[in-house]
């Protein structure tokens, strides 16, 4: 039966997290049960419950005009920690417009909504894991966390993988953002290089001419433990 | 080794990219095998505040015949084309979720006997760095003693698991934190 390794330590944020103050009611505190990983954990669901549209990838095609900002293509590999592509499993996304505002009705920033831009997104990977969105260039916002607090230009992804411990939403960054040094939600992160990974890469074979940057951003999910009977080579 | 890419808060504003379809709270399709049931979830903070629309619970269930619709599933057994064993709703202004499901059968243990009925419950919130692991059982299920995942958990503590069954609801409170805090589990 295949099972998951458990990340590094330092990788995943702390529930608990002194400088994210909606944590201090919210993160449990009692310590968590380790419980062995069963069918019910290493099966999971697969991509399906929506079918997926024509422009579910493209955020700047979803409208009936193209939305205002700097349009950007956002493309990446989904893979395990071993470095195994993560075939045709589902990849959504969710963001602010350009103005840095949410199409939320309880998003009270005082920026501009955009008729044209909706900010949210759906992709299955292909055989190889990878993974294109074109979108625009969130803005970045206010939250009430403490004084003069921003988020980082940031966009929230959600996959799934082949199981239900691979399970994973986070967020991605900007590369040379002000903001990121001030961020609590990307500071919970204890490992440098974990944080490092949120962080996308602008590419410039992503980037189209005339048309659009590109930012590389991939997605390393649990690998699996060994087992004795593994095929080398695969 | 590449190390993993790290979990961030889902945030308060998910809702048009992953709630916005209700219908993804109705898992029992028409003809769907098994006990119907209607499963309703309540997540509270450690002030007993609800979560407001600001948490998602996703379920993911066997059906009726504890067959997990999943290639790892190589039991020689179909899975019940009328149930999607994944559910996922928002929570509502009182913090709680339901959903329309079925009752879902033991699945084989590693020793050869069947778990106790139970789904696997993922929470993810504003506030929460890394999604949250649980499982709801129901109360009064004689499987309950023998299930393995259960006797891991401290017997006090065993009844922030179980759900009750009230007016045709099953219910259960998810208290993120304080007294009677839920048991989560690490994975
Ligand atoms: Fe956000």
């Amino acid at each position: 039966m295949t099972t998951y390794r458990t990340p590094a330590p330092g990788t995943h944020p702390e529930y608990l997290s002194p400088e994210y103050k909606t944590t201090h009611r919210r993160a449990p505190l009692q310590p968590l049960i380790r419980i062995p990983q069963t069918l019910s954990e290493i099966t999971g669901p697969l991509y399906g419950h929506n079918p997926i549209g024509e422009t579910d990838n493209d955020l700047t095609r979803q409208c009936a005009g193209e939305p205002q900002g700097e349009r950007i293509i956002v493309a990446g590999q989904v893979l395990d920690e071993d470095g195994r592509p993560v075939p045709r499993t589902l990849v959504e996304l969710w963001q602010c417009n350009a103005a840095g505002r949410y199409l939320h009705s309880k998003d009270n920033h005082p920026a501009p909504l955009d008729a044209n831009f909706i900010g949210a997104g759906r992709a299955i990977t292909d055989d190889h894991g990878n993974y294109r969105f074109t979108t625009i260039k969130p803005g970045a916002y206010p939250w009430r966390n403490h004084h003069n607090a921003w988020r980082p230009a940031h966009i929230h992804f959600s996959l799934f993988g082949p199981a239900f411990v691979t399970r994973l939403i986070t967020q991605m960054f900007f590369p040379n953002d002000p903001l990121l040094p001030f961020d609590p939600i990307l500071g919970a992160v204890p490992d440098a290089r974990a944080r490092e990974r949120l962080v996308s890469s602008f590419d410039f074979d992503l980037t189209e001419p005339e048309w659009a940057l590109g930012y590389h951003f991939d997605i390393v999910l649990r690998g699996k433990n060994a087992t004795p009977f593994e095929e080398s080579g695969t | 080794m590449r190390i993993a890419t790290a979990s961030q808060t889902v945030g308060p504003f998910f809702n048009f990219g992953l709630t916005a379809n209700p219908s993804l709270g109705k898992m029992a399709g028409d003809g769907a095998q098994g006990e119907r049931i209607r499963l309703s979830l309540r997540v509270v903070d450690g002030d007993g505040i609800p979560a407001p629309g600001d948490a998602m619970l996703e379920l993911w269930q066997a059906d009726a015949n504890g067959k997990y619709n999943h290639p790892e599933d190589t039991r020689p057994v179909t899975a019940d084309a009328a149930f999607c064993g994944f559910g996922r709703l928002e929570t509502d202004g009182n913090g709680t979720c339901v959903f329309e499901t079925v009752k879902p059968g033991g699945v084989p243990q590693p020793d050869g006997t069947l778990t106790a009925p139970h789904i696997n419950v993922s929470i993810f919130a504003r506030g929460l760095l890394k999604h949250l692991v649980t499982r709801v059982y129901f109360s009064g299920d004689p499987a309950n003693d023998t299930d393995a995942v259960l006797q891991l958990v401290p017997e006090e503590r065993r009844s922030t698991l179980l759900a009750q069954q009230e007016n045709g609801l099953w219910h259960l409170e998810i208290r993120l934190q304080g007294a009677d805090e839920t048991v989560f589990f690490e994975l």
